[in-house]
């Protein structure tokens, strides 16, 4: 077969559906990873300009041009609009866009998943923006302090957009972390171990285990700060047993690591750019990954150095601060690292190579403020100021932005398969770089003069005009510099000449395949044996053309990519994808419905809603799979490997796996709360607990015991050709005697206005509930994949995934009935 | 910032001492880097791993913990400091904040409230009692001492201190919404007949 013609064969395989259907129906990840990229680009022009309207409000003292109710709303969407609409779907989208390719894999690991979060992404920004033009944006600062942002201090429904959007774009976030975690562990080139891994993929992975375990917390704060706006729960009123401080404890275990989602990230672009401009490899891999690892690691550690002014025990603010002060450590590490291999290279000034040096300059400014503003009484004076303003622009501009700039015209040749021709970058480069200096230096000055952060103007004679004209024309300057960063991506996109194959002469795989991108990836899988398989093999993209690696026969019309041993990358499974369909947007519309019933307080469409995404999830798995063995299949170079879906722990395993990490870690910040608010909050003890009784714990822990057992039962009479009706049957017994036991704690339960105990115990109880009444689900669904010959004694992955999520609700109902029960027990 | 106060004036020298602190670090690393993007294009490629050792380990990993422990140990014996401690002579006062609106109560004239303007004795340590009957508030002069947040239900307590007699402008430092520009107080720092004469002609 001649490389056209496999090309031809592949691309019918894989390509989208034509036309502006494909938009919908798509599930490739280079299409996903532009479409994100682009949405989030247009976030950042609007986030932009908002900045742009609150720098002329500033420009000089007493402008009539915003009041405070406006500018509050400016304020809060710039915030919101930059951290959570523009800087973390961006990064999802360039690890969309490039793991796959840079991993030697055709697609990533579910490319439904994809499809959904980029909708949810879209569904849920929407709903903001839709805020801001109506005049209805959040007004609290993009941090939602309760009790300003909760019934108290914003009766209106501009909190909610909030709460209701933000999540919905987070379980976009968690949908894009299961997916780049499966991938990167399990979905790489055959003989990529994870020594070999490109470096990026490292990061990534450390993002995405961070993502996993970083938004849960603020889910479940926005869970229950919706709670209390929508029916009076009150988690964060003192009076009636809350305490506003749970939501800054949960908030900011969400934001701090946030920092760090956003800034590792761009630390893998700089890691994997910059050897390249410096034509050599990066100094200390094995550094470099540890250093990561412990950024990801220590950023969980140190969320209080964002609460230093709410009168913590000066003891523990001495250990935060030692903490936050710390993560210079691994941060200096990478930096000299990187400085390291600039000294052992020969660099070349192009244009990814000047935004890694306005990097560096920036960044290292941002670092060296961030550890003053660690150091708790400095911090006490410069807290809420424009001081700390300036630091995090320094950080998230010099740290992200640019960083980012750098690897977007480093990859701009592959995104778009052209050269670059028009020479706008490098005068754009310059404004922004000089703008965006003018403009921070001088905040931190204001800053340090006293001006408060948030406050919409400022009186004459107070010698800060000058100061802040100067910001406020800095900060035009970096503006005009961005627009004619766009303009020049924009015109060198769309109109310029076709460009080679890999023009940096990089070594990663992303830059083995033929440009435009085919929607396939790699003709055929290529064997790899070293970090760089272009240096070890410089004719490795004609071989994979010639269909020379693995899986280079396109065969019977179905999309295969390898499954690989996770340390090892040893081939192990052969997947098949799913192709087109309209179900991932019709699924996010369907869970869009669900947020707006609450949103628009018609509490009655949720359960429709609810009920909508049951019976489409349904379809979405039933798809999967094969009603036949296929025993072995050839994957090419003589090796013959079964189907994924014949394995004990097929992809869908490893995705519930993770998925479960977040969950847990969701499930942990609600116990967390609860003890917060035991120890904490002022006004405890509630005036009675939960009475246990005898029949709610015995059969909440007889289900406990029976669920689990019924599953293993299950798989053993289907592994020896049995019917698995007993076992099913047991679990589902097992099942509904711990639904009872929720639902006995929650009659049992007093007014959940009342008091934030009796609020928590209902949410605790429907946790759990929740959990088990759809492990019961997928018991059923079992039996029906069973009798549908989906699920066969060789065949039997799929009882290993209900099993793993059976086992997490009984772990979590005997967690959750025991903090329900034992204070009443022993008191 | 002109610190009036001991607590002000502890934190304005670590400021200073930081500052400078960073700018040698920020020159440093420029240096470095400037260094390396000059020897390379005259030397050419290097091989590297023998730099290892002195960019790794050396600069990596002892320097910035080397600077991090000099600078903690100082941040802590300051923070220490600075930290209320009782005393003889400490007065205590209250500070109830509310949108928009601070009102100040006084341990040594039960029943005495003022609106707006704290008064206090200069050059004796006082310690503010703050909180909140609303939204999270945050208590700050400046020239006296850093911030403490006003948190609803909790009571957090700052030490402040004016050497000389005197009017200190405070704000409120925490957003508290679209009042939150105004949210201002004065601290009236008395000397010792002044601070009496105000407790004496306002108590019942
Ligand atoms: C030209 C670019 C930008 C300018 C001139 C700018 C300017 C500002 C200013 C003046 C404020 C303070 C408003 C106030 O407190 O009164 C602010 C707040 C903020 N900015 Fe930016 N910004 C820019 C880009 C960005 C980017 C790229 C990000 C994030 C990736 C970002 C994130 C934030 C956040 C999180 C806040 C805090 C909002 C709050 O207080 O709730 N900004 N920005
Ligand atoms: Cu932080």
């Amino acid at each position: 077969m001649t490389p056209l013609r496999r090309h031809r064969a592949l691309t019918r395989i894989w390509a989208s559906d034509p036309g502006w259907k494909g938009w919908f129906t798509t599930v490739n990840h280079t299409d996903l990873g532009r479409m994100f990229m682009f949405t989030a680009m247009i976030f950042f022009v609007v986030g932009g300009i908002l900045a742009m309207l609150i720098r002329a409000q500033l420009a000089t003292p007493r402008s009539a041009f915003m009041g405070p109710e406006v500018y509050a709303q400016v304020f809060t969407m710039h915030g919101t609009i930059m951290m959570f609409l523009f800087a973390i779907p961006l990064i999802e989208g360039i690890a969309i866009y490039l793991l796959p390719k840079m991993l030697g894999a055709r697609d990533l690991a579910f490319p439904r998943l994809t499809a959904f979060g980029y909708w949810c992404y879209v569904f849920g920004g929407s709903m903001l923006l839709f805020a801001m033009l109506t005049g209805l944006a959040p007004d609290s600062g993009w941090f939602l302090y309760p009790p300003l942002s909760s019934t108290l201090g914003s009766p209106g429904i501009n909190s909610d957009f909030w709460l209701i959007g933000i999540t919905f774009v987070e379980i976009s976030a968690i949908c894009a972390a299961v997916e780049i975690t499966v991938t990167i562990l399990r979905f790489r080139a055959p003989g990529m171990s994870l020594d070999k891994m490109p470096i990026f993929a490292w990061y990534m992975l450390v993002v995405a285990l961070m993502i996993l375990t970083g938004f849960p917390p603020l889910i479940l704060g926005s869970v229950l700060l919706e709670l209390e706006r929508a029916f009076g729960w009150p988690f964060f009123q003192v009076a009636e047993g809350g305490d506003s401080l749970l939501w800054q404890h949960l908030f900011w275990l969400f934001g701090h690591p946030e920092v760090y989602i956003i800034f590792l990230p761009a630390a893998g672009i700089i890691s994997t750019v910059l050897p390249v401009m410096a034509r050599t490899t990066l100094m200390g891999y094995g550094w470099v990954v540890a250093a990561a690892v412990a950024l990801g690691v220590l950023s969980f550690g140190i969320w209080v150095h964002h609460m230093f002014t709410t009168g913590i025990p000066h003891m523990a603010l001495a250990f935060f601060s030692a903490a936050s002060t710390l993560v210079a450590v691994p941060t200096a590490v990478q930096i000299f690292a990187w400085i390291g291999t600039i000294w052992k290279g020969k660099p070349q000034l192009k244009l990814p190579m000047l935004w890694i040096l306005a990097f560096f300059a920036t960044f290292v400014i941002g670092g060296l403020t961030g550890v003053m503003l660690a150091v708790v009484p400095f911090n006490w004076q410069a807290h809420d100021t424009h001081f700390v303003v300036a630091h995090l622009h320094y950080v998230l501009i010099g740290g992200f932005v640019f960083p980012v700039l750098a690897g977007l015209y480093y990859w701009l040749p592959h995104l778009t398969g052209r050269r670059r021709f028009f020479r706008l970058g490098e005068p754009a480069f310059w404004l922004v770089f000089v703008g965006f200096h003018v403009t921070f230096l001088a905040m931190h000055w204001v800053g340090l003069l006293g001006q408060r952060r948030r406050t919409f103007t400022y009186e004459h004679g107070q010698g800060w005009e000058a100061i802040n004209l100067i910001s406020s024309i800095g900060g035009f300057i970096t503006a005009i510099g961005f627009a004619l960063v766009l303009i020049d991506i924009a015109i060198n996109a769309l109109v310029t000449l076709r460009g080679r194959r890999n023009p940096w002469g990089a070594g990663t795989l992303e830059w083995a395949m033929p440009k435009p991108v085919p929607a396939y990836n790699f003709a055929s899988l290529p064997p790899v044996r070293g970090r760089e398989p272009l240096y070890d093999d410089p004719g490795l993209d004609l071989r994979i053309a010639r269909g020379e690696g693995y899986l280079g026969d396109p065969g019977d019309g179905r999309r295969k990519t390898l499954v690989v041993d996770i340390a090892s990358g040893r081939p192990e499974q052969v997947v098949v994808f799913p192709s087109n369909t309209a179900l991932p947007i019709v699924m996010a519309l369907v869970t869009g419905v669900a947020f707006l019933g609450v949103l628009i307080k018609a509490f009655w469409l949720v359960p429709l809603a609810v009920l909508g995404v049951a019976a489409l999830a349904f379809r979405w798995v039933w798809s999967l799979g094969t009603r036949t063995d296929e025993g072995l299949l050839d994957a090419g170079h003589g090796l013959s490997l079964p189907l994924a879906s014949a394995s004990t722990r097929p992809p869908g395993w490893w995705g519930t796996a993770f998925l479960l990490v977040a969950n847990a870690t969701f499930f942990a910040s609600l116990l967390f709360g609860y003890a917060f608010l035991w120890t904490v909050a002022p006004n405890w003890p509630p005036p009675a607990y939960l009475e246990p009784g005898l029949a709610g714990p015995a059969l909440g822990l007889a289900g406990i015991v029976l669920a689990p057992l019924g599953l293993r039962l299950a798989e053993r009479l289907l592994r020896a050709g049995h019917a698995m009706t007993p076992g099913l049957a047991i679990a589902l017994t097992g099942a509904a005697a711990t639904a009872s036991a929720g639902v006995l704690a929650v009659l049992a339960s007093a007014d959940p206005q009342g008091h934030a105990y009796d609020a928590i115990v209902r949410v605790i109880a429907g946790y759990v509930l929740i959990h088990v009444v759809l492990a019961a689900a997928m018991s059923v669904y079992l039996a029906a994949r069973r009798s549908a010959g989906f699920v066969s004694p060789d065949r039997y992955g799929e009882v290993r995934i209900v099993r793993l999520w059976t086992d997490y609700a009984a772990i979590t109902a005997l967690l959750g009935l025991a903090a329900l029960h034992l204070p009443g027990a022993l008191t | 910032m002109h610190p009036a106060g001991p607590a002000a004036e502890a934190i304005a020298a670590l400021w200073w001492v930081m500052l400078v602190g960073s700018c040698v670090i920020f020159v440093l690393v420029m240096a470095l880097l400037a260094l390396a993007l000059r020897r390379s294009n005259v030397e050419g490629r290097g091989d590297g791993s023998e730099g290892e050792r002195v960019w790794l380990v050396g600069l990596g990993l002892v320097f910035p913990l080397l600077v991090l422990l000099a600078l903690l140990a100082y941040g802590l014996v300051i923070g220490e400091r600075l930290a209320p401690r009782d005393g003889p002579e400490v007065v205590t006062v209250r500070a109830e904040g509310r949108q928009w609106e601070w009102r100040f109560s006084y341990a040594d004239a039960p029943g005495l409230v003022t609106e707006g303007v704290l008064h206090i004795p200069a050059g004796t340590p006082v310690d503010v009692e703050i909180t909140t009957v609303d939204v999270i508030h945050s208590f700050w002069a400046p020239r006296l001492a850093g911030k403490l947040d006003a948190i609803p239900g909790h009571v957090n307590v700052l030490r402040i201190e004016a050497r000389e007699p005197g009017e200190y402008a405070g704000v409120s430092a925490e957003y508290s919404g679209p009042g939150y520009l105004d949210h201002r107080f004065t601290v009236i720092a008395h000397d010792a007949d002044g601070w009496a004469g105000f407790l004496r002609g306002a108590a019942p």
